[in-house]
């Protein structure tokens, strides 16, 4: 069984959070959240996994 | 001319039963002589179980109602010997487009696998439907079979006690009564059986309203279905256009919860919502509107001593999914072996509760898919939404998230996975014919396997030796008898081989697996038969 990984994994933090900020600079509230929505069904579709989804999922509620 | 639903075909006739003093007793007496009563007649009459049919109505489906038929109750229609009409009938349909807004996110092909009799799917009236069903009762009856429908009968009242349940029954001559070993409620959503009884129809309530208009028109469009999410002829809402034969076209929009019926099905505001839709200039005669709403709910038990429940009298879903009618047959299809066992006395009444357990599974399958499709055609909460474009917009560019796109899971039979009459399964197996299983069709010799199954209990064998025929405390079992050198495209392998270098299946009359081996073994296809009848 595959585990989410809730180490660190990716190389340059700095660089992925300033990307991550970026593509929503001048984005109203209502687009950034269709792009938000957008980027997790298209990682979530990356990790395939449904066994690391329901982790992921969990994690996320804060539920662990 | 008159449409066909508004023919009189079974009218209100007196019977011997209005001149007896105490009420008459029947086998079997079914209430409502919609597409799932009539199914149930026909299997119990084709068993020689005789059965009485009673209706308040005396015409087929007012409307088209259902149009969507699944392979699978095409199937149960080959048995009761009424496929080949709807199949000749039918528009085949595989293609599909889904729109968002105002463009084309992507199109889909249900690539029908090869190597079965009938299609995935075929689009007909429901009128059409009945009027087959029909057609089959009065050939049933020029052949002696002991099967009487009578329209212009309305039940009022019901009362059971152990051995019989008692109907009164309403006609244009006054009230009668007849009594059965067992009556079965097919008598639609509103079931007014399940209200006499006090019993619960519990669920959830979709608050939304939806349109449908049911035109004739010479169109060029393709034979294909076309789902739109929030086009601008109906912003906000989503619309459907689907073909029927006879150049009938089922249009069907959503509404919303504040609407004015009335001024809805007004048919200049009708006109309004179609030329919105397919342009100014096309020509169409309206053939049947409506609205309606839906629920997705069941009752708690659909065996309720003497008196059963089937169809939408027991279960209802949204119609998006063609799970309704679809369903109701594979209830009749389930339910109809059964009572021919116990009305014989070759099964304990107990199998009854069998009946319950595998289609209480199957109606929850239908209302979760059924729910689940409506929650995204209709998101509930604003983040439901979200997440619905986001999976929009990405499949007009990517096929990842095309599968989640869902305008209606089409109905596929239903497994009976932890069945009580399950018997053993082979490891070796390929998963989707595992006991629970409807038989999936393949060519055999001279035709096709379903053809070759149905009505009484079967020992199906591949590549292995069994008796002709055996006998189980009164219950006969009769070989079918295939090979590998006569499976040359490899279907029986596929479907029913996997690893194993041999087969045997116990196959029950409806068709679906009870219990499979790689080799014959006398004591266990016994016990196996005996758990499949509830022994
Ligand atoms: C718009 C729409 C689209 C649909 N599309 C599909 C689809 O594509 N595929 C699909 O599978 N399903 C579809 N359905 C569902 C399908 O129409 C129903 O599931 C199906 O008609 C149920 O059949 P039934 O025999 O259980 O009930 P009904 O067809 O409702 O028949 C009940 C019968 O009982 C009779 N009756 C009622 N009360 C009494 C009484 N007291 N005494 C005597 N008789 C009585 C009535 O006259 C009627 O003939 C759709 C439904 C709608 C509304």
């Amino acid at each position: 069984m595959t585990a989410l990984n809730t180490k660190a994994n990716i190389n340059g933090p700095d660089e992925f959070y300033a990307d991550l900020l970026s593509v929503h600079e001048g984005l109203t509230k209502e687009q950034s959240d269709a792009l938000n929505a957008r980027l997790i069904l298209l990682m979530a579709n990356h990790i395939g996994d449904r066994e690391v989804l329901s982790q992921a999922l969990r994690a996320a509620a804060l539920k662990d | 001319m008159s449409k066909i639903f508004e023919v009189p075909l079974y009218p209100y006739q007196r019977c011997a039963d209005q001149d007896q003093a105490t009420p008459v007793r029947h086998k079997v007496v079914v209430v409502g002589a919609g597409p799932v009563g009539l199914a149930l007649a026909i299997d119990l009459a084709m068993q020689d179980v005789p059965v009485v049919v009673i209706d308040e109505n005396d015409k087929v489906s007012w409307g088209s109602r259902a149009i969507c038929f699944a392979k699978r109750p095409l199937e149960i229609l080959d048995r009761l010997g009424c496929g080949d009409p709807m199949v000749d009938k039918g528009v085949v349909w595989n293609l599909g487009k889904v729109y968002f807004d105002e463009r084309q996110v992507f199109g889909f092909n249900l690539l029908p696998e090869e190597g079965h009799k009938r299609p995935a799917f075929i689009n007909l009236q429901q009128y059409y439907m009945e009027q087959y069903l029909v057609d089959r009762v009065r050939q049933l009856q020029a052949e002696g079979k002991p099967i009487e429908l009578r329209g212009g009968n309305k039940v009022v009242e019901v009362t059971q006690d152990d051995e019989r349940a008692e109907l009164t029954i309403s006609t244009p001559d006054g009230p009668y009564r007849v009594q059965a070993d067992f009556a079965i409620a097919c008598d639609g959503a509103a079931s007014p059986i399940r209200t006499m009884m006090g019993l619960d129809f519990v669920g959830r309530v979709f608050e939304d309203n939806f349109l449908i208009a049911d035109v004739v028109m010479e169109a060029k469009f393709p034979t294909e279905r076309w789902f739109w999410f929030d086009p601008p002829f109906n912003r906000g809402q989503s619309a459907l256009l689907h073909k029927q034969p006879d150049n009938v076209w089922r249009i069907d929009f959503q509404l919303g919860w504040d609407i004015d019926r009335a001024e809805e099905l007004k048919p200049e505001n009708i006109d309004r919502r179609l030329k919105a839709m397919l342009g100014d200039d096309i020509s169409y005669e309206l053939e049947w509107s409506s609205i309606y709403t839906f629920q997705c709910r069941r009752m708690d038990k659909f065996h309720q001593g003497r008196v059963i429940f089937a169809g939408d009298a027991a279960h209802q879903v949204s119609p998006f999914g063609a799970r309704g009618a679809n369903s109701g047959l594979q209830d009749t299809d389930n339910l109809a072996w059964k009572l021919k066992l116990v009305i014989d006395g070759k099964a304990p009444v107990t199998l009854l509760d069998s009946y319950d357990a595998e289609r209480v599974h199957g109606a929850d399958e239908n209302i979760l898919n059924s729910s689940r499709s409506t929650d995204f055609i209709t998101p509930k909460s604003e983040i439901s939404r979200i997440f619905r474009d986001a999976v929009l917009d990405l499949s007009e560019r990517y096929e990842a998230t095309r599968p989640m796109v869902n305008s209606g899971r089409l109905s596929v039979p239903c497994t009976y996975d932890g069945s009580p009459l399950n018997g053993d399964d082979c490891a070796l197996m390929p998963a989707r014919t595992r006991p629970g299983s409807p038989m999936v069709d393949a060519p055999v010799p001279g035709g096709w396997l379903l053809d070759r199954t149905g009505f009484g209990f079967q020992l199906m064998t591949i590549d292995e030796n069994a008796p002709e025929a055996l006998d189980v405390d009164g219950i006969e079992v009769k070989r079918l008898a295939l090979t590998t050198p006569g499976d040359a495209d490899g279907y029986l392998k596929q479907r029913y081989l996997g690893d194993a270098n041999s087969a045997v299946y116990l196959v029950r009359p409806d068709q679906h697996v009870a219990a499979r081996w790689d080799h014959y073994d006398e004591a266990a296809v016994k016990a196996a038969l005996l758990k499949a009848i509830g022994r």
